[in-house]
């Protein structure tokens, strides 16, 4: 049932990119437990308004978890103290009256802060353009049905697919390091008959546009899986480190295509 | 980074070594060896529990080994990847730590582990540690009453100093801090994984980190104890 | 105005190839030369980008998330329609078609809706080849189910996320034409005016979201993407940014708006808790297969459900639709739930919402059986209201989800103004006036794929390449000027009122006179209230902040601003329409049972609005639907 709670807040104002940022101690009162968490700072955010303050600004779209352009580091967890849950799904029942509460924008280089609590995750389309995709033109496809797929591989890539792309995984990780995205997205189309062709070249190029994107490395420190509102699994970078592997050994320098005529 | 400038790397390929999944495949490369490594010598250490004779026996097959050149082609090959192994975790940890410049006010772990966050300094006491026991126990620089060829005489009187068996008590609980996480890490980074053999990774990273360090402590103590004398 | 719906003649099969034939071709050489920009990187918008950009034309796409890839089309659930007939359970893409055309209310265009059904196909085929994870049977094969009542087998699926693994593969072909320099992308912008020069699109301004900036972009052709403005109800199950900007400006620069009364309510949304609530989020309509509806009988009946006996519920569906009951269709089950809060029968703490009851159910499958239809369901369920539906009954509420107008666009998906496209949900082409479940994502993706890359070439084909003008023109200058001062208006109304005020006072506003049952008074009073309401806006609107940096306010007045408009426009539309037909429900004209009544004499007809000036009244223009394949029938769900 509904209950209203106070709560302080201590968030992260950053004016632009430049500024340098600080916290900002705001009082909440009279939260419903019914909020999401967006919709309690919607109301703290209403009030500065009215007082002529610029309010907080933070990323947010579907409102429904599968957009993933919402985010905030909540008491030190990406997306908050419940698992499997995006920051927009969560709700104020999760917290009790009186509780302080600290929120940071995800941090990371490869994650430059925009303002308050936005970051720029264009690093992430960045990697996807790098190889994140199976190569077929518009119109020139087989019958969907002429390529079986086993259905425990299409359910496993499916769990890749899942990915919402927030970068909570990043945020997360003790090295900023982009793995679990990077990874369910290659382990996806390598489970795939149709990603087979560009397999190896994908898991170097995307690797390789990571790298240049200053994300940090991974050191297995499995936090990326525990803080993923998605339930990617730690699996996928093992089938990532594999394929990378293969990949470098087995490597050709690229013929020469295309030729005179 | 306007999305309009999008730049992608493809074209410049980096070589294995500056990829950052190149490196942690040295680091697990050179960190199996390792592993390798201490789990034999924890086994032949064993032989200081039968007494001298076994255990010289034991060190003058190791230096004979191929007429001598055995035990220098395993120098070799563990110095390379000491060096390897330091050099990537040195590298690597610049780039993690490049990689958030500005830290959280608040964080909570969830799934990284204590072992798997002082990995750095782990390896770093075990650097010293490995420094200081070659000149302790193979040279002989460090150990006052150092005879060349006498290795379970050596061993004895070297642990009977509480100082000396105190380090090494400590380097053997970094050891497990170290290979803890490090069994655990290189299966990852090898991608040996399958979600129905996931609990044995761990499982094996705890019994094999348990076994070594477990059986590294019991020397010093035993020595001090008087088991081993 | 002209409504020239450039049908092909011919018979309907023949109809679309006839035409990719007659098209004209532009020389592979000249095709860089053109420029063709795209507003929304959505199904459709992402689709057509990445076609474009491989069919080698230069492409620059917009959206105003951080990514193309969390465009709205990422939230969809359910499915998406296809006539492949896997199951030979005897559809076809006749069937496909004339479901469409039937489940429109006959309020839409035969030979695009043939078109639709005809490509159908190929999406799933172009989708499975870029890796879109379908849903697979044992054998290997894709698996197909019922969707919305209908009775084959059509709907491809992807867990409860088929729009997110149909938008990444779109997305992922995007970014492939990205990485390859056919398409520029501009995230993080928003498309705030049309350019027309001498009549025909050229051009676009957006404004950087992020810098503030605010300039030009110049083209050959303009394809808007946009999606639809349901938010103009403020409570929707759209993703918060959802708008109707774009497709606004179009309007205010010359293009016909088409029936933008035409709203769908979905019945299956999780109630609004409060006055802080920000949106509605659905729930898949597959629960209405088990779960019983109900409402206590007696108004202000405030015990908990379990303490309210049988003889004192009502199960209204069942009682008023004994053969479909609760899975009468989507505006049916609508109305009724709303009547019965209107009657005070509501349930819980706003009164606005009904039981979706699961305990015989339970009781008949146990609960395992529920738990594995419908565990995920309950799991979300339980996230957002803190309940457990295997113990209290879900309490659920009708929610604006989709709007099947838009820009009017004819065969070519070309609107009134030459030059300008649209595709997807912004326009209004292929649904009538009701959209089946799962054929908004088939539409989407076959104007981005299969219609607008053939269609765009042919217009283009019929333009000089290397004539787009520059940014210098008066034109342009006078359109980044105009959004300029628009901008600097809203800075400096300085009133007291928030933004979300307005449109939270809108969207209450448009429910209760234009939602999902309306009539004259209703329709009149609204006519009355809103420009009232937008007066006030525009002198005590509150935007704090500058329009130099990230200004999330700014960005929320200037659609509000736009929804104060339209929202009339929807009023007006509804009340000009003077009979029911699929989401329009005018109170006046329906059976003694309480359907919905067609009057196929005078309103079998699109109508199109054309903007004539800040004082004057829109125009009203029809273009009259002819059916020569299929009957006009009425829709019976007794
Ligand atoms: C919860 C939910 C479930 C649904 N389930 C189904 C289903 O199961 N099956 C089905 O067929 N349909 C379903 N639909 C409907 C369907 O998802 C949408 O109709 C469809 O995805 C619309 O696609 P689109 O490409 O036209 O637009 P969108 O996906 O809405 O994309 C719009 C694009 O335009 C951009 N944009 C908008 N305004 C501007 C501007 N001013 N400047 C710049 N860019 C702008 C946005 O950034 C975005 O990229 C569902 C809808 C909802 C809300
Ligand atoms: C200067 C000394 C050392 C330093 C700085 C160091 C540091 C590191 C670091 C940073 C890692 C990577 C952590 C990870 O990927 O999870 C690592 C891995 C590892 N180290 Fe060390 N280490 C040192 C010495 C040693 C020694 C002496 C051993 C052997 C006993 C050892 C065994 C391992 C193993 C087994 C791994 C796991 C490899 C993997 O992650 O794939 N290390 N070390
Ligand atoms: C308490 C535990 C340990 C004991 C009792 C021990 C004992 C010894 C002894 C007696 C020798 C000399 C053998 C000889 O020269 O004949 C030796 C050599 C060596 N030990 Fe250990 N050791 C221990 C732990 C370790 C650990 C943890 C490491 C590595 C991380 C290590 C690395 C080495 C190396 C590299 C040599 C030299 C081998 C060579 O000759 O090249 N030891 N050890
Ligand atoms: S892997 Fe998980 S945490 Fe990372 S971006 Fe994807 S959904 Fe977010
Ligand atoms: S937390 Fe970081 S270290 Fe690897 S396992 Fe996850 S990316
Ligand atoms: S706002 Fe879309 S995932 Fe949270």
């Amino acid at each position: 049932m509904e209950k209203l709670i106070n709560l302080t807040l201590q968030v992260w104002r950053q004016k632009n990119a430049q500024d340098e940022g600080r916290f900002v101690t705001y009082e909440a009162k009279g939260i419903s437990t019914e909020m999401s968490f967006l919709e309690m700072l919607d109301v703290v955010n209403e009030g500065l308004i009215r007082k002529g303050e610029e309010p907080i600004a933070m990323d947010h779209d579907c409102r429904e978890g599968i957009c993933g352009q919402c985010g905030l580091v909540i008491n030190g967890r990406p997306h908050g103290p419940r698992d499997r849950t995006t920051t927009c799904q969560l709700h104020m029942r999760s917290f009790s009256d009186g509780d302080t509460l600290t929120i940071e924008p995800f941090r990371a280089a490869a994650f430059p802060i925009l303002k308050d609590l936005v970051v720029n995750r264009s690093a992430f389309d960045r990697i996807i353009a790098a190889g994140g995709f199976v190569s077929v033109p518009t119109g020139c496809v087989p019958d969907a049905n002429s390529i079986p797929v086993p259905k425990e591989n299409a359910d496993q890539a499916f769990d890749a697919a899942a990915c919402i792309g927030c970068g909570a995984c990043v945020a997360a990780c003790p090295n900023a390091s982009a793995m679990l995205f990077v990874s369910a997205k290659i382990s996806q189309l390598a489970l795939l008959p149709q990603g087979q062709p560009e397999r190896y070249r994908r898991v170097r190029d995307m690797v390789a546009q990571m790298d240049a994107e200053e994300f940090g490395t991974c050191t297995n420190h499995g936090e990326c899986e525990a803080a993923c509102p998605k339930g990617v699994s730690l699996e996928h970078i093992a089938r990532m480190n594999r394929d990378f592997i293969k990949a470098s050994l087995t490597h050709r320098p690229p013929t020469q295509t295309g030729g005179a005529g | 980074m306007p999305a309009a400038e999008q730049s992608l790397a493809k074209d410049v390929n980096p070589g294995f070594m500056d990829s950052s999944v190149g490196r942690k495949i040295v680091m697990a490369v050179t960190g199996i060896i390792f592993f390798g490594f201490v789990t034999v010598h924890m086994i032949g250490n064993l032989q200081a529990y039968l007494g001298a004779e076994a255990m010289n026996g034991y060190a003058k097959f190791l230096h004979g080994m191929l007429h001598g050149a055995g035990i220098w082609g395993f120098r070799s090959v563990m110095l390379a990847a000491a060096v390897l192994h330091v050099w990537a975790a040195f590298s690597l940890t610049l780039s993690n730590q490049a990689a958030r410049p500005q830290g959280y006010r608040v964080q909570q772990f969830q799934a990284a582990t204590w072992s798997s966050r002082t990995m750095r300094w782990s390896g770093v006491v075990l650097l010293a540690f490995i420094v200081f026991h070659l000149l302790h126990l193979t040279t002989g620089h460090a150990h006052p009453t150092f005879v060349a060829g006498e290795a379970y005489a050596n061993f004895v009187s070297g642990f009977q100093s509480v100082g000396v068996s105190a380090f090494y008590l400590v380097a053997q609980l970094c050891l497990g801090l170290h290979l803890w996480h490090g069994i655990w890490s290189l299966t990852q980074t090898f991608g040996w994984a399958h979600p129905r053999y996931d609990k044995l990774r761990r499982a094996f990273a705890t019994v094999m980190t348990v076994l070594v360090v477990g059986v590294n402590l019991s020397f010093p103590i035993a020595v001090l104890a008087g088991v081993i004398r | 105005m002209e409504l020239k719906s450039n049908v092909p003649d011919g018979p309907l099969e023949k109809k679309w190839e006839k035409h990719r034939f007659d098209m004209k071709l532009v020389n592979p050489a000249n095709k860089r030369k053109y420029k063709v920009l795209v507003v929304g990187s959505g199904l459709a918008g992402g689709a057509a980008a990445a076609s474009l950009g491989e069919l080698g034309y230069q492409v620059e796409c917009f959206c105003y998330q951080d990514s193309p890839r969390r465009a709205h089309s990422i939230a969809a659930q359910g499915g998406i329609n296809a006539a492949k007939n896997y199951r030979n359970d005897g559809d076809s893409v006749l069937r496909l078609f004339y479901d469409t055309i039937k489940g429109g209310d006959f309020r839409a265009r035969e030979a695009n809706v043939y078109r639709l059904a005809e490509v159908s196909n190929a999406i799933i085929d172009q989708c499975v080849a870029q890796g879109v994870p379908f849903a697979r049977e044992y054998g290997g094969l894709l698996d197909n189910r019922s969707f919305g009542g209908a009775q084959v087998s059509r709907t491809f699926y992807a867990r409860g996320q088929t729009g997110q693994q149909l938008l990444l593969g779109a997305y992922q072909a995007l970014e492939r034409q990205i990485g390859l320099g056919a398409v520029k992308m501009f995230a993080r912008h928003e498309m705030l005016e049309l350019i027309v020069i001498d009549g025909v699109a050229k051009g676009i301004v957006v404004r950087n979201m992020v810098t503030g900036e605010v300039r030009s972009h110049m083209a050959d052709a303009v394809l808007l993407a946009t999606g639809g403005y349901g938010n103009v109800m403020y409570l929707a199950t759209y993703a918060k940014g959802c708008n109707g900007t774009a497709i606004w400006r179009a309007y205010k620069k010359g293009a016909a708006f088409a029936n933008p009364c035409f709203t769908q309510i979905h019945p299956t949304c999780i109630p609004v808790t409060g006055d802080h609530q920000s949106k509605l989020t659905l729930m898949s309509e597959s629960l209405r297969n088990d779960g019983r509806i109900w409402v206590p009988l007696k108004q202000g009946d405030t015990r908990p459900p379990h303490e309210i006996p049988e003889e004192d519920r009502d199960y209204y569906l069942e009682r008023k639709y004994p053969s479909y009951g609760n899975l009468a269709p989507r505006d049916i089950s609508s109305r009724a739930a709303k009547q019965v809060c209107d009657e005070g029968r509501g349930v819980g703490t706003t009164g606005l919402g009904v039981y979706l009851d699961f305990s015989d159910a339970t009781r008949r499958l146990g609960a395992p059986k529920i738990e594995e239809k419908y565990g995920n369901l309950f799991e979300m369920y339980e996230r957002i209201t803190g309940e457990d539906p295997y113990q209290v009954p879900m309490r659920i509420f009708p929610a604006t989800h989709y709007t099947m107008g838009g820009l009017w666009v004819d065969y070519n998906l070309m609107s009134t103004i030459p030059g300008l496209f649209a595709l997807g949900e912004a326009n209004f082409s292929d649904h009538g006036a009701n959209r089946l479940g799962a054929s908004a994502l088939m539409q989407g993706l076959a104007d981005g794929y299969f219609v607008a890359p053939y269609t765009v070439g042919n217009y283009l084909a019929g333009v000089k390449p290397g004539t787009c003008p520059s940014a210098d023109h008066p034109a342009a200058q006078e359109a980044v000027a105009a959004v300029k001062g628009r901008v600097d208006r809203l800075l400096s109304v300085n009133g007291t009122e928030t933004p979300t005020d307005f449109h939270r006072n809108l969207g209450k506003l448009l429910w209760e006179n234009c939602g999902m049952a309306r009539n004259e008074a209703g329709l009149k009073k609204a006519l009355g209230l809103i420009p009232e309401l937008r007066q006030r806006f525009w002198e005590n609107v509150k935007v704090p902040g500058s329009g130099d940096d990230l200004n999330q306010s700014l960005e929320l007045a200037g659609r509000v601003a736009d929804f104060l408009e339209l929202g009339e426009l929807m009023c007006r539309d509804a009340l000009e329409r003077r009979e029911s037909c699929g989401g329009h429900f005018r109170e006046e004209w329906q059976t003694p049972e309480g359907e919905a009544l067609r009057d196929d004499q005078n309103f079998c007809h699109v109508a199109a609005w054309e903007y004539t000036g800040e004082q004057s009244a829109p125009m009203r223009h029809i273009e009259p639907l002819a059916f020569e394949n299929v009957h006009l029938a009425t829709r019976s769900y007794k």
